[in-house]
């Protein structure tokens, strides 16, 4: 059962007759948001922080070449080397090409959502090239075969007996009758499993939190240290991240690093919060070799400058799912594409194109539940509508809601017409429904009747009764007429 | 090679006069990447040091970190001797090459010092600075401290000079451009690594259950030291 | 609000599209609380719809017109009020986007924005009317409409007037602020989630074990009323403007006829 964009309604409904996922959605949508209430009440300043966080975003975004070159600069001060990729396949051919050039057989992988976004897994492993996954959830869902569920708890879909499955099946070197009824012990069996695996890989690859343009470091924050493993036993450390990672200054760094842990997982700061400058030094013990950052671009130079450049500020904390009623009712996977909940829905339609993206904006009561707790304070409620005012203005075809939609607008340009027309509808249905109150069947309407009563009009709009005088003031009409 | 560099610059350079970009007033790029200004700063961090101290220990503990404090570094060893017996651990330990000074003979624990190992049961490091406002201990990657000692085994116990817990983050970055910053500062003061670290290893990916001690180690225990370590 | 308030502020009431044709009683208890706070209360004749649904979906330039018309319709008056969050919220906050190229419709949709409130806001934070006080034996359980409390900070007004309606207790429901997937278009569109997201919220109001569910959106609560009365239930769903303007006695949205007067 793959899911698409395109079959995103199907996929809504597989998802919310899901038994189990939708326990584990129960379980989000009830720990995620407290953790971070009680994170921010503990913290009196988190209303600056979070302006200010915003406002050192925006400050990238306006100067984002300069940043990037001064941040190209440092890199390459300290030993490293940045490619600039526009697109995914320009991204997995760099990175192929400097596995090559390690001789690399494995690589280790700490979480990355632009991992994920140019789909690196599958072209290594094309390219005989084994990609290993070592954060425990997206561990957990590359044995099942599956995309992330969630942007920092990816296997939160899955449930603990199902974990045991995937355990059982691909770890066939251990007793069939260990028990591994106690989540303590999937934990034990996943670091003994990976932790070879951290030995062994020729290449780490990382993502990026951030990118700090004063010292040309990477920033990486994870709660399993995976990512710390990762880059610093093998030879070569690869990062990949977007152009708009950057922050200016470690000062700058500190103050979003605030605003994320809170958000995200409502810890006041992750476990490892990591600055990775260059390749190993001369006098360094340990570390990595080689130091390359992949820079890639990936449709964001398009959404700069255009009505969607505030979702370059998003720093992937995960708020606005975990708030997000439609993403508590249906889960990631329905999203259909690589970024799930509110911001994927933003950001999703602007990296695969709107035609195969365009329900994901509409599927939002727009509630704003996400613009109120998203640290950068992108307002995605309006980036959601301007989705829809893109794609209607683009769209010449129309479907019948909006041939409805369009009827009622032009009706109600027409106050007269207006009044007469609904009038006589709300007399059919109040004469139809007023008794019991309710219709249970209105053709036309079968969205909503299919799923609950439609309450019965009182039979006279409020504007025929109050004209016809029971309270008898007019000089609403009179206003009118005396400005004509 | 540079034509995707130039392409994605001057695709950015074009945007920048769009009718959507947010201009603000964090003034140039120049000043900003010069003087690096501080942002707010929570004042949770605040305070005399005895009570960044205490602060910086009751935070620690909030993240399932232990905290002890000794009054010099004649102690260290016997404190970490202690802690191991007293929580069952093994005996062995590898330490940094920057606590090399210390007299390890003083216990009968099995030390060795060196970069981290599949093998390392117990490591021991020197912390650079902690934080008081989140508990966090921060160290850096250098001849003396490699990076590894910090994540490979299970129990990882950190030496912290009390003078060298600061309030907040950026008062580390502070020290850290004084302590290391050379002619051409703005370019070289930065190690290969610096680790944040707030608690030991953690996560929620089973069932949501916080569960201890993924990858990195399951324990951290921070040794406090009254006097400073030369 | 600096500016001084009139003694006795001529309001053009926009009654919403919902109220007008399908309940026109929380009209006219709107137009009762506003007079007894002193309003000499208009009802345009002209007046239709806010733009909303249109906005929604994109339609910016069928929304303009009728905004246009509402501005036109009501920029004389020196208030504007409505019964309803999500509406209140379209023409004080959402206008001034639609006429970012265009001076002269700006500057009037910003002096109307400024001027427009929704009902309970009005009531409390502009008038600060003390004349509320009810009647009005009953439990009751408050829905936070999602326009309403995030865009207008509708919180704690509504639950205040309450305080004095005699005989009524509150019972603050676990998700009070959760959306109940109604989002106008959208729980047609996506039947499904939409449906899922009200059980949600369905299921949280009926563990309040109360006898009434109040809200200040008429679209909010007759998507409720409609799956509550659906899933059997015959609790009692009002617009808070009927208990606050005392004016309880004709059956609830959704509910059949009283038999007995
Ligand atoms: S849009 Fe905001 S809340 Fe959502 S992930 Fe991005 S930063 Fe976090």
């Amino acid at each position: 059962m793959e899911m698409k964009t395109t079959t995103f309604k199907e996929n809504a409904r597989t998802a919310i007759a899901d038994e189990t996922l939708q326990i584990e959605l129960d379980r989000l949508s009830f720990g995620f948001p407290e953790k971070r209430k009680k994170a921010v009440d503990r913290m009196p300043e988190f209303e600056q922080l979070r302006e200010q966080a915003r406002d050192i975003k925006n400050h990238v975004l306006a100067n984002l070449d300069l940043y990037l070159e001064n941040y190209e600069d440092r890199v390459e001060k300290h030993g490293g080397q940045v490619h600039w990729c526009r697109d995914a396949k320009a991204a997995r051919e760099q990175i192929l090409k400097i596995c090559k050039a390690a001789d690399a057989k494995t690589v280790t992988k700490s979480k990355s959502m632009i991992g994920e976004e140019i789909f690196i897994n599958d072209f290594l492993a094309k390219n005989g090239i084994e990609p290993i996954e070592t954060d425990l959830g997206e561990y957990i869902i590359q044995l099942r075969g599956e995309p992330p569920s969630h942007i920092i708890a990816p296997a939160i879909h899955v449930s603990k007996a199902q974990v045991e499955d995937a355990f059982r099946r691909v770890h066939t070197d251990l007793p069939a009758d260990r028990n591994l009824e106690d989540p303590a012990a999937l934990l034990q069996e996943a670091r003994g499993q990976l932790r070879n695996k951290f030995l062994q890989a020729d290449v780490g690859l990382t993502g990026a939190n951030m990118l700090v343009a004063e010292t040309g470091s990477n920033v990486l924050v994870t709660n399993e240290g995976n990512a710390d493993l990762t880059y610093a036993l093998p030879r070569v450390h690869i990062v990949i991240a977007s152009i708009e990672k950057i922050v200016p200054t470690l000062e700058d760094a500190s103050t979003i690093l605030r605003v994320l842990a809170r958000s995200a997982t409502g810890q006041d700061m992750s476990v490892y919060t990591t600055f990775c400058t260059g390749p190993k030094r001369f006098e360094d013990p340990d570390g990595p070799e080689e130091y390359h950052v992949i820079l890639l671009d990936n449709g964001r130079t398009d959404l700069l400058g255009s009505e969607f450049e505030e979702i370059l500020r998003c720093i992937r904390c995960s708020a606005c799912l975990n708030h997000c009623p439609i993403y508590k009712a249906i889960g990631g996977h329905a999203y259909g594409w690589v970024y799930p909940g509110p911001m994927g829905a933003v950001l999703t339609p602007g990296l695969i194109g709107m035609e195969d993206a365009s329900d994901l904006p509409n599927a939002s009561t727009l509630c704003g539940k996400c613009e109120s707790v998203c640290p950068m304070g992108i307002p995605l409620p309006k980036l959601l509508r301007s989705w829809r005012t893109r794609h209607f203005e683009a769209k010449p075809t129309r479907s019948l809601g909006q041939i409805t939609l369009k009827f009622w607008a032009w009706l109600a340009k027409r106050p007269k017409l207006y009044h007469k027309v609904n009038g006589l509808i709300i007399a059919t249905l109040g004469a139809l429904g007023r008794r019991k109150g309710r219709i249970k069947w209105i053709p036309f309407a079968s969205g909503w009747t299919s799923k609950r009563d439609f309450p019965a009009p009182m039979g006279n709009t409020f504007i025929q009764q109050y004209h016809k005088g029971a309270r008898g003031d007019t000089s609403g009409r009179r206003l009118r007429e005396v400005k004509k | 090679m540079n034509d995707s560099r130039d392409e994605i610059l001057a695709k950015i350079r074009t945007s920048r006069s769009g009718p959507y970009v947010v201009r603000n007033e964090l003034g140039t790029i120049e000043d900003r990447l010069k003087n690096h200004p501080r942002n707010v700063v929570p004042a949770r961090g605040d305070g005399l040091p005895e009570e960044q101290i205490t602060k910086f220990k009751a935070e620690a503990e909030l993240v399932n970190a232990t905290v002890t404090r000794v009054s010099s570094n004649i102690d260290i060893p016997k404190e970490i001797a202690k802690y191991l017996a007293d929580n069952n651990l093994p005996s062995r330990i590898k330490h940094a090459p920057s606590l090399e000074h210390l007299d390890w003979s003083t216990t009968l624990m099995e030390v060795c010092h060196g970069i981290g190992e599949a093998t390392d049961e117990v490591c021991v490091t020197t912390a650079y600075a902690g934080v008081a406002e989140t508990g966090t201990i921060v160290t850096y990657s250098d001849q003396q401290n490699p990076t590894t000692l910090n994540f490979l085994p299970p129990v990882h116990i950190a030496v912290l000079n009390a003078v060298d817990i600061t309030g907040s983050y950026e008062d580390v970055w502070t020290k850290l451009r004084a302590d290391l910053g050379s002619k051409d500062q703005s370019v070289n003061f930065i190690p290969r690594t610096v680790n944040m670290i707030t608690g030991p290893s953690r996560t929620g990916d089973i069932q949501q259950t916080l569960l201890l001690g993924i990858h990195g180690p399951q324990r951290l225990h921070i040794v406090i030291v009254d006097e400073k370590t030369p | 609000m600096s500016e001084a308030i009139p003694t006795s502020p001529h309001v053009g009431l926009f009654v919403t599209c919902l109220v007008d044709l399908t309940r026109p009683s929380v009209g006219f208890a709107t137009l009762k609380l506003l007079e007894l706070a002193g309003c000499q209360v208009s009802v345009p004749v002209m007046q239709t719809c806010c733009g909303q649904p249109a906005y929604n979906s994109g339609d910016r330039s069928d929304t303009r017109d009728i905004a246009k018309q509402v501005i036109e319709t009501f920029e004389e008056f020196d208030y504007i009020v409505a019964p309803s969050g999500s509406c209140g919220g379209m023409i004080s906050h959402h206008y001034l986007d639609l006429f970012k190229d265009d001076d002269t419709w700006e500057k009037r949709a910003k002096n109307l924005a400024n001027k427009t409130f929704e009902l309970i806001v009005f009531l409390s934070d502009v008038i600060k009317t003390n004349k509320i006080n009810g009647q009005c034996k009953t439990t009751a359980t408050y829905h936070d409409s999602c326009s309403g409390l995030r865009e207008l900070s509708i919180k704690d007004q509504p639950r205040e007037f309450l305080k004095n309606i005699n005989g009524l207790k509150l019972v603050e429901g676990k998700k009070s602020e959760v959306c109940c997937g109604f989002g106008g278009l959208f729980c047609v569109k996506y039947p499904d989630i939409s449906e899922k997201m009200l059980d949600e919220k369905v299921d949280d109001i009926l563990q309040t074990e109360t006898e009434m569910v109040l809200g200040g959106d008429l679209g909010c609560l007759m998507n409720i009323a409609g799956r509550l009365t659906r899933r059997g239930s015959e609790k009692e769903v009002r617009h808070i403007a009927e208990v606050l303007a005392d004016m309880t006695h004709g059956p609830g949205i959704a509910a059949p006829e009283k038999t007995e007067a």
